[in-house]
C-alpha cells in the first residue's frame, strides 16, 4: 500500500514519519543518532524506494548514506562516496543538498561545503566533482553565509538535461547550459543590499533557496528579497510586495499548479523569529502578485525559525506541506496549507525535510 | 615470532567492521610512521580510513591517535614513528562541554 513518508533531518539524527492517509502518522527513528543530517532526498525514479542522506558525524566526518528500502536500513560506500580529488587539497565539510536528476534515473547531484557541486551516475553510491564550477574564476570571491559556504540549491531543468541552476550563499545564482561544463552568474535584478555602493553586483548575492514552478518559472527567497524569474533565471523581479517581510530561508513551488508558491517569512535577519511571533506560511496563487497568510494550526507566541531546507511538499493530490522548526517540531498540512497538525515534537533542531509517496 | 602493532579502535567504529576491536599490523608492513601504519591497518577495512582521516589524509579534527599512551598531535602527528610492538589507540576526542 502506498504511504507518504516525511524524512526529517536534524542536528542529531534522522527521523521518518509515515502515514497511509496523511492524517495519522507514526514516527520512526532516530537513524544516525548524534550525527547531523543536513540534506535528505527521496529517489522514487524507476520504481525505487530509495532515500539518500547527507550525514555528518562530528568525530568521523561527512558522508552520504543510502537506503534502498524507504529509510528502514542504511548503508554507505566503504570507499569515500563523496570526496574532493587530491589535487584540490580540499576536504569535504558537509553535504548540503542531494538532488536526483529528473532527466537521468541514475544521476544524483550533490551540493556541498565548501562551495562545490558533485555528480553521481550510480544513484548516489559515488560522486565526482563538477570541475566546471570548481574552476570558476569567481570561486575565490564566494563568501560563506552565516551557516557556511556551500552550494545549497540545485535545480535541474526537466526535459533539458544540459541546463541547470545552482545557488549558493553567498555567491548567488549560477546557470549552466552545457551540462555543468561552464557556468555563468545569473543574478540580474537580485539586490545585494549589504554590498556598499553596488547593490546589484554580477554575483555575491545571498540567495537562500530557489524553486522551479511547473511552468518553468523560478522563485527565489533571498537574504532580504523574494523574486520571480520568467526567463529561466536570466533576470529576476521582486515579488516581495504584500509579504509581511522579505526575509526568510525557504520557498516551495506547487508541482502541478502554475503560480502557486509558498514561503515561510522570518521577521528580519536580526530577528530570526516568525513575523509577530506567528509561525506561518505565505501563499500566492498568482505567481507572487498577491500573498495570503496560512497559519491555521501553527503556533503563535513562537520564537522558532524554519531553515532553508526544512520545508517540503509531497507529490500527493492535494499537495501535502511539511515544515520543520529549529525547536524540533514538524507540522504537516494535507490540504495545501489551509490547516496544519503537528506530526513530531521535541526533536533536535530540524535542518532538512523531504516528503514523498512510496510504494 | 613476527612482532605486530595493535591498533585499538574506539567503540563507535567497531560496528563498521563487524565488531572488531583491534587490528593487528605486522611489523614488516613497510612503514615506520603513524600514517603508514594506518595505511596498512585500513587496507582491508577501507571504511575506517574515511572516518579517521579526511581525503587529504589528515586526521579529522576531533580524532586522536595515541602511540603507547602518547598523543601524536604532541609529537609529529602522522609522521610520528611507531616502535615495533606498539599499542596504538584511535580515540574519538572528548570535545565540547
Amino acid at each position: 500500500m502506498a504511504e507518504t513518508i516525511v524524512a526529517i533531518g536534524t542536528r542529531k539524527g534522522l527521523w521518518l514519519a509515515r502515514s497511509s492517509d496523511r492524517q495519522e502518522w507514526s514516527l520512526e527513528g532516530p537513524h544516525f543518532l548524534m550525527s547531523e543530517v543536513a540534506s535528505v532526498a527521496f529517489d522514487t525514479r524507476a520504481g525505487r524506494q530509495a532515500v539518500l542522506a547527507g550525514v555528518k558525524s562530528w568525530h568521523w566526518g561527512p558522508t552520504v548514506q543510502v537506503s534502498e528500502d524507504a529509510g528502514r536500513t542504511w548503508s554507505e560506500s566503504a570507499e569515500r562516496a563523496l570526496a574532493f580529488p587530491s589535487d584540490t587539497d580540499t576536504a569535504l565539510e558537509r553535504v548540503w543538498q542531494l538532488t536526483p536528476d529528473p532527466n537521468d534515473d541514475d544521476v544524483v547531484w550533490a551540493g556541498v561545503e565548501p562551495h562545490a557541486l558533485f555528480r553521481s551516475t550510480d544513484r548516489g553510491e559515488s560522486f565526482e566533482l563538477v570541475r566546471g564550477l570548481w574552476n570558476h574564476p569567481h570561486r575565490p570571491q564566494w563568501e560563506p553565509g552565516f551557516g557556511g559556504g556551500a552550494v545549497h540549491t540545485i535545480v535541474p531543468e526537466p526535459g533539458v538535461p544540459e541546463r541547470m541552476l545552482v545557488a549558493m550563499s553567498a555567491g548567488g545564482v549560477y546557470r549552466s547550459a552545457d551540462a555543468g561544463e561552464t557556468w555563468e552568474p545569473s543574478n540580474p535584478g537580485i539586490r545585494a543590499y549589504f554590498i556598499p555602493d553596488n547593490e546589484y553586483p554580477e554575483f555575491g548575492q545571498c540567495v537562500h533557496k530557489v524553486a522551479r514552478g511547473v511552468d518553468g518559472e523560478l522563485y527565489a527567497q533571498n537574504h532580504k528579497g523574494v523574486y520571480r524569474s520568467e526567463d529561466g533565471g536570466a533576470s529576476w523581479q521582486s515579488i516581495a510586495e504584500g509579504l509581511p517581510t522579505d526575509f526568510g530561508f525557504t520557498i516551495l513551488a506547487h508541482p502541478r499548479t502554475p503560480g502557486v508558491v509558498w514561503n515561510v517569512p522570518v521577521q528580519d535577519d536580526g530577528e530570526r523569529i516568525p513575523p509577530g511571533t506567528q509561525l506561518q506560511l505565505q501563499r500566492t496563487d498568482d505567481a507572487g502578485r498577491t500573498w495570503r497568510q496560512q497559519a491555521n494550526g501553527l503556533p503563535n507566541h513562537s520564537y522558532t525559525c524554519v531553515l532553508r531546507d526544512a520545508a517540503a511538499l509531497d507529490d500527493g493530490d492535494p499537495v501535502g506541506i511539511y515544515v520543520g522548526t529549529r525547536n524540533g517540531d514538524v507540522f504537516a498540512s494535507a490540504d495545501e496549507g489551509e490547516s496544519f497538525t503537528r506530526i513530531a515534537t521535541q526533536l533536535p533542531d530540524v535542518l532538512a525535510v523531504r516528503a514523498a509517496q512510496v510504494g | 615470532m613476527t612482532t605486530t602493532t595493535r591498533v585499538i579502535l574506539p567503540g563507535l567504529l567497531r560496528d563498521l567492521v563487524g565488531g572488531i576491536g583491534e587490528l593487528e599490523v605486522p611489523a614488516d608492513h613497510g612503514g615506520q610512521t603513524v600514517g603508514q601504519l594506518l595505511d596498512a591497518a585500513f587496507r582491508e577495512h577501507r571504511i575506517l580510513d574515511g572516518k579517521v582521516r579526511d581525503e587529504r589524509g589528515l586526521l579529522r579534527p576531533h580524532v586522536k591517535v595515541f602511540v603507547n599512551g602518547e598523543d601524536v598531535s604532541r609529537a609529529e602527528g602522522l609522521a610520528t614513528t611507531v616502535p615495533p610492538g606498539a599499542r596504538v589507540h584511535i580515540i574519538n576526542a572528548v570535545s565540547g562541554g
